[in-house]
């Protein structure tokens, strides 16, 4: 290879899709450069074909899809004329992959080091003790403690950031000349984000490899790209260095997508709610016991310790925290899904704690909730009309005015009326989560609980239902509690913010000073590790 | 010592559950109508009351039941099993000599299905639509749904009868006085029918079984990952997919396992294979309840036990069970 030819070249290539879908290629005329020694980034949102791309390299696509045409050059050879058998060759010795999701793509029934010595086993590196040794190293390399006892671990001893530090472990076994990195932070909580994102680009520099980072996070873009591709269903709109995609970007789709990169505004200041205090908890202590039978003692975790806040009418509050903080746990012990073990819960000024199921099923309707996953918590076998007519008819309105009031909360929540008699797999991700908020609706709450509503919907999705949520709390006058893993999104929506770590709240107050003068050094440590801090979207689409 | 105190905890549990069986087994044959002495006397001929009574009085069946109860269990606890009426041996003299014929027949039966049904089920799952696979799944529809009674009677008609290639019955041939290897070799060619018969069943699951297993961890991440790796095909199927599809396998090998000894009454009695299968059923036509008894506590002690070792060995086929407990 000779000094000129670039590690990568994405020629033309194509992705011809099956018949009958919305479109005719994955990917279109697909055109890109890596050279060794730099991070590439590819965003899109889903659907824009931008895995398809790492998985045409490494030759995973799945049987049905077949690249139609263009070339894929790595180190001028062209992957694509490959046989199966020559490209197994190059996998893992020239390109290797992470992937998104650390918690499945690790064998569980094999040692992690196992798995790290099979890449050289395979590729018939060294013997059995040099491959040991080479385990050992990587480990260390990566950032894992003690790799002598780690090395013989399964993976679901070890957390999600320690599974993709093994992950790039193995990928680095062979010190390939190039990294494909699928979304591998996506999956992570933003302090093991920043951690991972800092080992990649430590390693990228230490070996100049090149790097393709496939992602949908501009703050992670510009964290870590030299240069940026930006993917719209299955086109690329725009390519460039970092600095002019992230600060001059020209598409209006690229501009679109940056304009909707939650950030906070530092120096807005809110009006505080005025309201009448709608809700109060003081003291709420909730624990899970887990294991424990007739002769084991069982395992015990705070998830809620001693959280006391107040809530006023038309006033949302922001409840951060990582994985395993307690922050959905709260969600579910103020709605009563869940036993409490101590406090109170004031509803309007009444503690509804010690109610039985039974004396607080007619307060239920005041409290409602907006779940995560718009897939999983709409009932696919019953129509959108259905799902909004339940709630009210089992509260005793007649089917006719419950019918009537939801079409009207369709119209609300910006979708058709015609949606009424149609099913929720005909709508995408962004358009359920509006059903999911018009559900809660319906019964006229007084308070929403919105348990990570947005975070499993694309950035400029998110940027509409969380408009839409404040949007409708400003008519409705309701009180929110909005849970979230995300603090700028939390910074941007919410009147107060409650930062949990390990069941208790350790810092509480106006995003603005939570954001500029955080006191908890947790907090500090959570604000430190929002991925592209020092860039200002808002700036850049000015 | 994580699995000395699980072992230690499961033993305990383990005798507390065998003597609940033994007990209910007890009071269950206490309901049935009739008893062994009006069947004795029946068969002697002599119907008259005064016998019966005698004959109660002997076997202790006159006395209340929870007398009853009470003295067989302190006699199960000191190992006695108790006295067969018919044969008028000890009931576990009769067991002993029969047991081995069973394990035989049902561990032939258990590796034979194992073996093939994982192995078709491979098979099948790695040439998925292909005409083989139709051809495995097809048979394994057709053996999962026939009465076992019937493969044995088609297979005597067929192999026995019309092609005389194997022996239609019995565990030996009668009056042969074959030794050593060539008794041997007698037994295993009286073992291939009834073997065959028995696995049939579980053969058609355990292929099904693996190849909705294989199929669902192919599409699993880590797969793709071990692809990504530079993994060789043969070398993915057999150090990724087949190690964690086998898990499904193996919990259904262990429902079949807990078989061993009571889940082959219907092969024996067709093949009039000499196992305990035959002596329950012979005891239950004729009400030797001891006997009945002592088969119900021994195939309760086999099914607990292999429980045990099948949960002991979950926690070697996979790591993950030691916690998640």
């Amino acid at each position: 290879m000779n000094a000129t030819t670039p590690l990568l070249q994405v020629e033309n290539l194509s992705i011809e899709l099956p018949a009958g879908l919305d479109r005719k290629y994955a990917v279109e005329n697909l055109s890109y450069t890596l050279n060794a020694g730099e991070i590439l980034c590819v965003v899109g949102e889903s659907g824009s074909g931008k895995s398809m791309t790492a998985n045409a390299i490494m030759g995973l696509l799945p049987s049905y899809l077949k690249p139609s045409s263009g070339r894929i050059l790595l180190k001028g050879r062209d992957l694509l004329a490959m046989s199966e058998a020559e490209l197994a060759r190059e996998r893992g010795r020239t390109v290797s992959m992470i992937f998104q999701e650390p918690l499945s793509a690790l064998n569980p029934l094999m040692t992690v080091g196992d798995q790290i010595a099979e890449v050289m086993l395979v590729h018939g590196e060294g013997d059995a003790a040099s491959r040991e040794q080479r385990v050992l190293e990587l480990l260390d390399y990566v950032g894992l403690p003690d790799p002598a006892s780690l090395r013989h671990s399964y993976p679901f001893r070890l957390s999600g950031g320690q599974r993709q530090r093994v992950m790039i472990a193995m990928a680095l076994a062979l010190e390939p000349a190039m990294l494909i990195a699928d979304e591998p932070t996506t999956a992570l909580d933003v302090t093991t984000q920043a951690q991972i994102l800092d080992l990649i680009r430590r390693i990228q520099r230490a070996k100049g490899m090149g790097v393709l980072f496939i992602t949908h996070d501009f703050g992670v873009v510009a964290d870590i790209a030299d240069k940026v591709v930006v993917m719209e269903k299955g086109l690329v709109v725009e390519q460039g260095t970092a600095d002019e995609v992230l600060n001059r970007p020209k598409h209006p789709y690229t501009r679109r997508l940056i304009a909707a990169v939650p950030h906070p505004d530092e120096n807005a200041t809110r009006a505080d709610a005025d309201g009448d205090v709608l809700l109060e908890v003081r003291g709420l202590r909730k624990t899970y016991r887990s294991g424990g039978g007739l002769f084991t003692r069982p395992r015990i975790v705070k998830a809620v310790d001693d959280v006391s806040f107040t809530l006023r009418r038309g006033e949302t509050l922001g409840v951060v925290g990582e994985s395993g903080s307690g922050k959905s746990t709260l969600g579910r012990c103020i709605l009563k899904l869940t036993d409490v073990d101590g406090g109170q819960i004031l509803y309007r000024g009444k503690d509804i704690v010690p109610l039985s199921q039974a004396a607080f099923r007619p307060l239920r309707r005041h409290l409602q909730m907006v779940f995560q996953d718009p897939f999983a918590s709409l009932n696919p076998r019953q129509t959108i009309g259905r799902i909004l007519t339940d709630g009210p008819v089992a509260n005793g309105m007649p089917l006719a005015e419950a019918e009537k009031k939801a079409r009207e909360l369709l119209s609300l929540v910006g979708l058709d009326p015609s949606a009424y008699d149609r099913y929720p797999h005909e709508f995408s991700g962004g358009q359920r989560q509006r059903v999911g908020i018009a559900r809660a609706l319906a019964l006229d709450p007084e308070l929403l609980v919105a348990d990570e509503s947005v975070s499993a919907l694309d950035v400029s999705v998110q940027a509409q239902v969380l408009d839409l949520l404040q949007d409708l709390q400003k008519k409705l006058n309701i009180a929110v509690i909005f849970i979230t893993h995300d603090l700028r999104v939390a910074a941007e929506v919410c009147d107060k913010i409650a930062v949990m770590y390990r069941g208790a709240i350790v810092e509480f107050g106006p995003p603005g000073e939570v954001f500029n003068a955080p006191r908890h050094a947790y907090t500090q440590q959570l604000i430190a590790a929002i991925p592209g801090r020092h860039w200002n979207p808002r700036a850049a689409v000015a | 010592m994580k699995t000395l105190e699980f072992l230690i905890q499961r033993l305990v549990k383990a005798v507390i559950v065998v003597l609940g069986v033994v007990i209910l087994n007890f009071l269950l044959i206490q309901l049935a109508p009739g008893d062994p002495a009006s069947v004795l006397a029946g068969e002697a001929g002599a119907g008259d009351e005064q016998f019966i009574a005698q004959l109660r009085a002997q076997f202790g069946l006159d006395q209340p039941v929870y007398v009853q109860l009470w003295s067989y269990l302190q006699n199960i606890l000191s190992g006695d099993l108790g006295y067969s009426y018919r044969n008028q041996v000890p009931v576990a003299q009769l067991i002993m000599e029969r047991l081995p014929a069973t394990l035989l027949l049902t561990g032939s039966a258990f590796i034979f299905s194992l073996i093939l049904g994982v192995v078709l089920g491979v098979l099948a799952a790695y040439k998925r639509g292909s005409f083989g696979d139709s051809l495995i799944m097809t048979g394994a529809l057709i053996f999962y749904a026939t009465p076992l009674f019937w493969v044995a009677l088609m297979a005597v008609l067929v192999f026995s009868i019309h092609l005389d290639l194997l022996p239609p019955f019995d565990m030996e041939t009668i009056g042969a006085n074959y030794t050593g290897w060539a008794r041997v070799v007698d037994i295993a060619h009286h073992l291939v029918l009834p073997t065959v018969t028995l696995g049939l069943f579980f053969t058609a699951v355990y292929t099904r079984l693996t190849r909705a297993s294989m199929l669902e961890v192919m599409n699993l991440d880590f797969v793709k990952t071990a692809r990504a790796k530079g993994v060789p095909k043969g070398r993915i199927i057999r150090r990724h997919v087949l190690r964690n599809a086998i898990l499904p396998v193996f919990t259904f090998a262990s429902v079949q396992a807990g078989q061993l000894v009571g889940g082959a009454v219907l092969t024996e009695t067709v093949f009039a294979w000499p196992g305990i299968g035959r002596l329950m059923f012979d005891a239950l036509m004729q009400r030797d309840y001891p006997v009945l008894l002592g088969v119900f506590l021994v195939t309760a002690i086999v099914v607990v036990l292999v429980n045990l070792v099948t949960d002991l060995l979950y926690r070697f086929v996979d790591p993950r069970i030691e916690t998640a407990r």
